[in-house]
């Protein structure tokens, strides 16, 4: 049979039991984001990088305090950039931040309304990280051709929506998703738009390699709970893809045989 | 001598290394990064470089975020 432990997550030479990522934004406070962190089952923590706050009392623990950079792979990530040249500095500033750490999400947005990728800044921040010798992982639309475009250049893993970010509405386009995988010779990994946990199936079932999501569990009534329901939802729809799924009929088809009934057949 | 650090304006009245700012901001046992003039500058070269007047600088830190 085949099982969760013979069937990692590859990424940049690094194999992972858990194929759901997920992110530390909105959490109400670090310890309920080590809970759900815990919960879910996540081996990889996306973080965001900001100008530390000047007032700051130093004794004040931070994030990487509380959910340690030894247990947890860290995966730095861009949001809040808007262009090329801003995501390559971040890039450079947690490289710095993490000891070397090459590992990054790269996510360049277009506007603050729909926070679609701006896809032009991300080929072209793409291209000088990978230059300059990151793993990118790298959030983009769900086109097909700009997907492949980024694996061209050398990312190691693209990320493209469900849907907007934070917007919870699931997988818009599975058809979408299908094409790119269909093309894919490197982890795709469906990043926003998740809302719950069946939504997380569907990209597994579709044959994603992951999941990446934040605002699903942090902005649940029980995070912790919705981190723990994220991480079967993530195994059981990979299970799923990996089952192969029977065919749609438009018809029914009857579980029973019709023979051997004691009563005349219709 | 003036800096400019994370966006805000500073005086210094003595001739300052990186790590002695630092250290005064009380972030010397943070997890941060640090860029002067818009690069990057090694946690190791913190103490051998002297600050000037005019020099923008930005600490950074992980913090929560998707």
């Amino acid at each position: 049979m085949i099982q969760a432990a013979d069937d990692p997550l590859l990424i940049a030479g690094r194999s992972y039991q858990s194929r759901l990522i997920i992110g530390s934004g909105k959490y109400r406070d670090f310890e309920q984001n080590r809970a759900a962190l815990e919960a879910s089952g996540a081996e990889i923590l996306t973080v965001a990088i900001r100008r530390v706050n000047l007032g700051q009392q130093s004794g004040e623990p931070s994030l990487l305090d509380v959910i340690s950079p030894e247990r947890y792979t860290i995966l730095p990530n861009t949001a809040g950039c808007y262009n090329a040249e801003d995501a390559v500095r971040t890039c450079k500033m947690a490289r710095e931040l993490l000891n070397g750490h090459r590992l990054v999400k790269l996510e360049v947005l277009g506007d603050r309304k729909t926070l679609f990728p701006n896809v032009t800044e991300t080929l072209k921040a793409a291209r000088t990280l990978v230059a300059d010798g990151f793993d990118v992982m790298v959030y983009t639309s769900d086109d097909p051709l700009v997907a492949k475009e980024l694996e061209e250049i050398g990312c190691v893993s693209v990320m493209p929506l469900g849907a907007p970010i934070g917007s919870g509405l699931g997988i818009r386009n599975p058809y979408n998703i299908r094409m790119i995988l269909e093309n894919a010779t490197t982890p795709i990994i469906v990043d926003a738009g998740v809302g719950t946990a069946s939504d997380a199936s569907i990209a597994m079932e579709l044959g994603c390699a992951g999941v990446l999501m934040n605002t699903a569990i942090a902005e649940a009534r029980h995070p912790v709970l919705m981190a723990s329901a994220m991480n079967k939802a993530v195994a059981a729809g990979r299970e799923a893809f990996l089952a192969g799924r029977m065919p749609r009929r438009l018809y029914a088809s009857a579980s029973s045989p019709a023979a051997g009934t004691f009563f005349p057949p219709l | 001598m003036e800096l400019t650090v994370n966006g805000e304006t500073r005086q210094l009245t003595q001739p300052l290394s990186v790590a002695q700012l630092v250290a005064e901001l009380g972030m010397a046992e943070r997890r941060i990064a640090l860029e002067l003039n818009g690069e990057i500058l090694p946690r190791s070269e913190f103490g051998q470089t002297l600050l000037a007047g005019g020099d923008t600088l930005e600490i950074v830190q992980a913090i929560g975020g998707g």
